[in-house]
């Protein structure tokens, strides 16, 4: 059940791919020996017996409410394009993606 | 004028004793002398802040005033606000200006009241300093040495310095209750669901709460009064019939069953804090209350899972934060990919990408169960506690903060440390409970103390009357930073 | 020894509401780029998700149409993984608790070279509520892609088979019979060139009896046709590597519809880590039985079963009644002219899979682009049915009705195309005949029966092809009996 807490720099590395952060080798040495440090305070939570115990994902029990299919919002393109980077068209323009 | 409560704020606006915009003024000369120094506000906005003000006198004018039309509030940078600058205490949001407003300060605009600026805070929520800002580290009020808390250290500054006459502030771990301590002045995290998330930028959305921080528990009462309500943008707001947080204020405290947590004043609290609370318990005695030893057994495992939990929630969120359609774009990368990365990187601050890489650790594949599905489990042991102790309690108390406020970098750079500093207030933030602080003291450091008090779900009426009637019969509350 | 083909199918079909999953902003197909793209579908920082209930029951719609299970209570999670038109960095679907499980389709698979048509029933695994990413324009913008987000935030139901398939042509025609399903109980439009409907299929092989071999993902196959060839390239190019030898590895592939191939997107190992988890933002979905109860209420009588019952009530082969079922306006229409003509279900089906579906491959038309309506040739088969006109009238009745419109009075009218069915009229048309042609009427009293039709022929002449033919011919065989 206990995952291991080692934490290999080639973990830290797929972690940063995974999450999009660019990361030198020095910060990815300085991140795994902070993460070593976090995961060894999250360990403590494996000694716990939670045999049917339900997950809690929410703090209160409600169920979702729904929206009426109606639409409901106009045109704010002009307004949300104001505040990005690189738009031409109308469109979001983002280095060239390839399949 | 400056130390008047929002009641009589309000009064003297109604009887044009005073104008919106003199008071309004006021503040933004008095930000303009101090912020400098305290760098509790990111942004003002005098112009927008004035219009504001003019339109209040008008309504003021014609009598169609709410009780906080014509009163500055403060906001924390959390809340989009349209027109203003919203960052989030980030780089990634340094130029974002806000396209819509959220909830929160929709009900504002409604009452009339004026948004004064933009509080500072740690990057995203995350951070319990205010170190972690990309627009430097808050102040102390008490003691310029010392951090504010976090995250809503910028909000707790601006109320204990007199820079607005009251702020907003979020809470997902402590963020509004720990500052408050921190700062002297008093804050409310509603029950989670009481108050819409929508237009606050998310850090742990099922953690996330927003509420106010001022002066007094009569003041939060007005402040909670606008802020709460049912929400249709947000899925997770609930659906109550409105009520007057203030109806309760006045009721007496006998019988009032308080109940202390025997694992709050274990190891780890400071003799400062320890003694102070324990003397505002004597008071509570005094004022007709009863004391009963509870227990929280699961509540030493909430660090390690909000720790979990709050980072796993967060990585998601801040994924959109890709350099697309809004936010920092990196000015050179090779490709998609590395346009991502490196804007991610620059935009983003050492604590928010830990924070980051924690919870893509723990929800990735091979670990789910382990860390993620695990944590929401002792979750749940951790709210049946709660469940248990409220059968024999009607609140419950404790401090706020294991310390009164520390120094700069004095938590050095072990997160854990940080992160063990909101010991006490994040299993209020797991079980979706309310929670406040109100200042009970200083410690030999002449740095305030402040008391928690636990409420039942949707409590807070009761649990204002508990502060409000403390309040009534002590001081601390109205103690101001002197010297600034 | 031979091999078998092994295919499950995962397909896309976008809900028909007005408004996206997630928040109002609307549907609508062809906008200009991003101005449908609100606050909620930009994932601006803040904002928030509420599930749209038009959506819902639309899953609990399909899922009551193949008899699945609906869940009372679903959840759902966030797909985390980064892509420009995945605009929070993850994508609202469901996981481990999706809203149907465990349905099926019974599909019918057209004969073809030996093989005689047969029917099967598939076996739908779940289907799960997400919502759609938005578009990648890859037009030159200076080297760069640009990203529409219109799309995004549009409701979709996957909904996944299990491995029941064994050729690409019951691949077919199970996705044929969805793509049949969802138009017929209105929770997806079908339009496949707008992406409305899109499949995945899911392809190994193996020697029958042994486990089921690795599979490979073909992505985004948009047409029947495409769906096919690309099943069978997928095939035939695992065969070829198992049978030469090599070992298949578990991947997602992409079809090249003008090479007719498929190639590599990503392996196993570099399959992404979705990290899925349940969305905080969003709260368990609850379906009620009484719910439940309301939406099988609007449900129509479903293919199959109107299928049944044509066979049954109308004594209709089971080729006609599929034909008649093969879409809801298709068999809204053979019974809306049923109802002109009641009990002529012959007449009434032969007439709308012959003249009718001829007419309409003719002029390459759906049957809602028809330029008849039903009732109109309800109105020239009841003219047919009571002997104002003969078949022939009828089909020149329908011709112009196809091309310049109208009723089928008013151009019976203008066409002069009435039969006589004056007994009278027709008597004294025969008379006249067997008087001129004494010499054949002798000829066929002696016993030369095939001169009947000579007689048939000259009669209908004189009336200029109006005779009332059954009318006519009891007349002349009782004058020519003498």
């Amino acid at each position: 059940m206990s995952p291991t807490i080692y934490l290999a720099n080639a973990d830290v590395r797929k972690v940063a791919r995974l999450a999009r952060l660019a990361m030198s080798e020095t910060e990815i040495e300085a991140a795994r020996a902070q993460l070593a440090g976090i995961f060894e305070l999250i360990a403590e939570m494996q000694a716990v017996n939670t045999q049917n115990i339900a997950p809690m994902s929410h703090a209160q029990d409600v169920s979702q409410r729904l929206r009426e299919d109606v639409v409901t919002e106009t045109d704010q393109r002009e307004l949300f394009q104001t505040i990005a980077p690189q738009v031409e068209a109308g469109l979001y323009l983002v280095p060239q993606v390839i399949e | 004028m400056l130390d008047s409560s929002l009641q009589q704020l309000g009064s003297a606006l109604r009887a044009r004793k005073i104008s919106s915009v003199e008071l309004t003024q006021l503040y933004l000369d008095r930000i303009a002398a101090l912020n400098p120094a305290l760098n509790a506000y990111i942004t003002n906005n005098a112009e927008a802040s004035l219009a504001q003000a003019r339109a209040a006198d008008m309504l003021l004018s014609e009598g169609k005033a709410h009780p906080l039309t014509g009163i500055p509030v403060a906001q924390k940078d959390i809340f989009c606000a349209k027109g203003w600058r919203t960052t989030c205490g980030s780089k990634m949001l340094e130029n974002f200006i806000a396209p819509y407003d959220a909830h929160v300060i929709k009900q504002f605009n409604n009452a009339g009241a004026v948004n004064l600026g933009k509080t500072n805070m740690d990057e995203f929520a995350m951070g319990s300093s205010n170190e972690t800002s990309y627009f430097g580290a808050v102040k102390n009020p008490w003691d310029q040495k010392a951090v504010p808390g976090g995250s809503s250290g910028g909000s707790a500054c601006a109320v204990a310095a007199r820079l607005c006459a009251a702020a907003t502030g979020t809470d997902t771990g402590g963020s509004i209750r720990q500052p408050a301590a921190l700062c002297g002045v008093s804050g409310l995290k509603p029950t989670y669901g009481v108050v819409s998330r929508y237009g606050m930028i998310a850090f742990a959305s099922s953690l996330d709460q927003a509420g106010p921080m001022a002066r007094s528990a009569e003041d939060l009462a007005m402040m909670l009064n606008v802020m709460a309500g049912f929400d249709e943008r947000d899925s997770t707001s609930l659906q109550r019939d409105k009520e007057d947080y203030a109806r309760d204020l006045e009721k007496p405290l006998n019988g009032l069953r308080i109940g202390l947590p025997k694992e709050f004043f274990a190891g780890g609290l400071s003799n400062d804090v320890a003694q102070a609370v324990e003397t505002a318990i004597a008071e509570y005695r005094k004022l007709g209350a009863t004391i009963v030893e509870i227990t929280l057994p699961n509540s030493r495992l909430s660090v390690p899972v909000y720790y979990v939990l709050a980072p796993a929630e967060a990585s998601s969120n801040l994924s959109r934060f890709d350099g697309v359609r809004y936010g920092y774009r990196a000015p050179e990368y090779s490709d998609l990919t590395d346009m991502y990365e490196k804007s991610r990187a620059q935009g983003f601050g050492a604590e928010v990408k830990r924070r980051i890489m924690i919870g893509t650790y723990v929800l990735s594949h091979g670990y789910y169960d382990a860390y993620y599905l695990q944590a929401q489990k002792i979750r749940r042991l951790i709210a049946q506690d709660f469940t248990e102790a409220y059968k024999q309690c009607d609140v419950i108390m404790g401090p706020t903060s294991p310390s009164t406020a520390f120094k700069f970098g004095e938590k050095g750079d072990d997160p854990v440390q940080m992160y063990l500093s909101d010991i006490y207030t994040i299993a209020v933030n797991l079980a979706g409970l309310p929670g406040m602080s109100i200042p009970c003291g200083f410690g030999s450091d002449n740095m305030p103390v402040g008391l928690q008090i636990i409420g039942n779900y949707f409590d807070e009426a009761r649990m204002l009357n508990v502060a409000h009637q403390y309040q009534l019969a002590t001081d601390w509350h109205s103690r101001a930073p002197q010297g600034l | 020894m031979t091999w078998e083909i092994v295919i499950g199918l995962e397909v896309h079909a976008q809900l028909s509401t007005s408004s996206k999953i997630f928040c109002g902003a609307s549907t609508a197909f062809g906008a200009e780029p991003n101005t449908q793209a609100d606050a909620v579908s930009i994932a601006l920082p803040g904002v928030l998700p509420v599930l749209n209930k038009g959506a819902v029951e639309r899953a609990i719609k399909f899922g009551l149409a193949v008899g699945a299970h609906i869940a009372p209570r679903s959840v759902f999670a966030r797909k985390n993984y980064f892509y420009p038109d995945l605009p929070k960095g993850y994508q609202i679907s469901q996981f481990d608790l999706p809203v149907v499980g465990n349905g099926q389709l019974t599909i019918h698979v057209p004969a073809s070279g030996k093989t005689a048509a047969y029917e099967k029933t598939v076996r739908i695994t779940r289907a799960h509520l997400e919502e759609d990413a938005g578009k990648s324009l890859h037009e030159d913008f200076h080297g760069m892609t640009g990203i529409d987000l219109n799309r995004a935030g549009t409701p979709l139901l996957e909904i996944v088979s299990e491995p029941d398939m064994r050729s690409a042509a019951e691949a077919v025609a199970y996705a044929k019979a969805l793509h049949t399903l969802v138009q017929w109980i209105g929770i997806c439009d079908g339009n496949m060139q707008e992406g409305s409907f899109r499949c995945d299929a899911n392809v190994s092989v193996r020697r029958p009896g042994s486990p089921l071999g690795t599979r490979r993902e073909v992505k985004n196959l948009n047409s029947f046709r495409f769906l096919e060839q690309a099943i069978n390239y997928e095939v035939q190019w695992q065969v070829n590597t198992l049978e030469s030898g090599g070992a298949i590895q578990q991947a997602t592939v992409l079809f090249d519809p003008d090479k007719g191939e498929t190639r590599m997107m990503r392996t196993k190992e570099e399959a992404h880590d979705y990290r899925y988890f349940p969305d905080p933002d969003l709260l368990p979905l609850d379906i009620s039985e009484e719910w439940k109860k309301q939406v099988r209420a609007t449900l129509p009588e479903l293919p199959h079963v109107k299928q049944a019952r044509y066979v049954k009530e109308f004594g209709l082969s089971a080729y006609d009644a599929s034909i008649l079922t093969a879409s809801r306006e298709m068999a809204n229409f053979f019974e809306t002219v049923l109802a002109a003509v009641p009990g002529d279900v012959k007449m009434c089906a032969n007439w709308i899979m012959g003249e009718v579906n001829a007419q309409l491959n003719r002029d390459g038309l759906e049957m809602t682009q028809c330029p008849i309506s039903a009732q109109q040739l309800g109105g020239i088969l009841q003219r047919i049915a009571d002997n104002t006109i003969s078949n022939s009238g009828a089909k020149e009745v329908f011709r112009t009705m196809w091309a310049e419109g109208g009723e089928a009075d008013t151009i019976i009218e203008a066409k002069g195309l009435k039969q006589v069915s004056d007994s009278g009229a027709i008597e004294a048309l025969v008379d006249e005949i067997i008087a001129a042609n004494a010499d054949k009427v002798a000829e066929y009293r002696s016993g030369k029966d095939k001169l009947f039709g000579f007689f048939v022929g000259l009669a209908m002449k004189a009336s200029q092809g109006k005779a009332n033919p059954a009318q006519l011919n009891e007349i002349l065989k009782q004058k020519l009996a003498g």
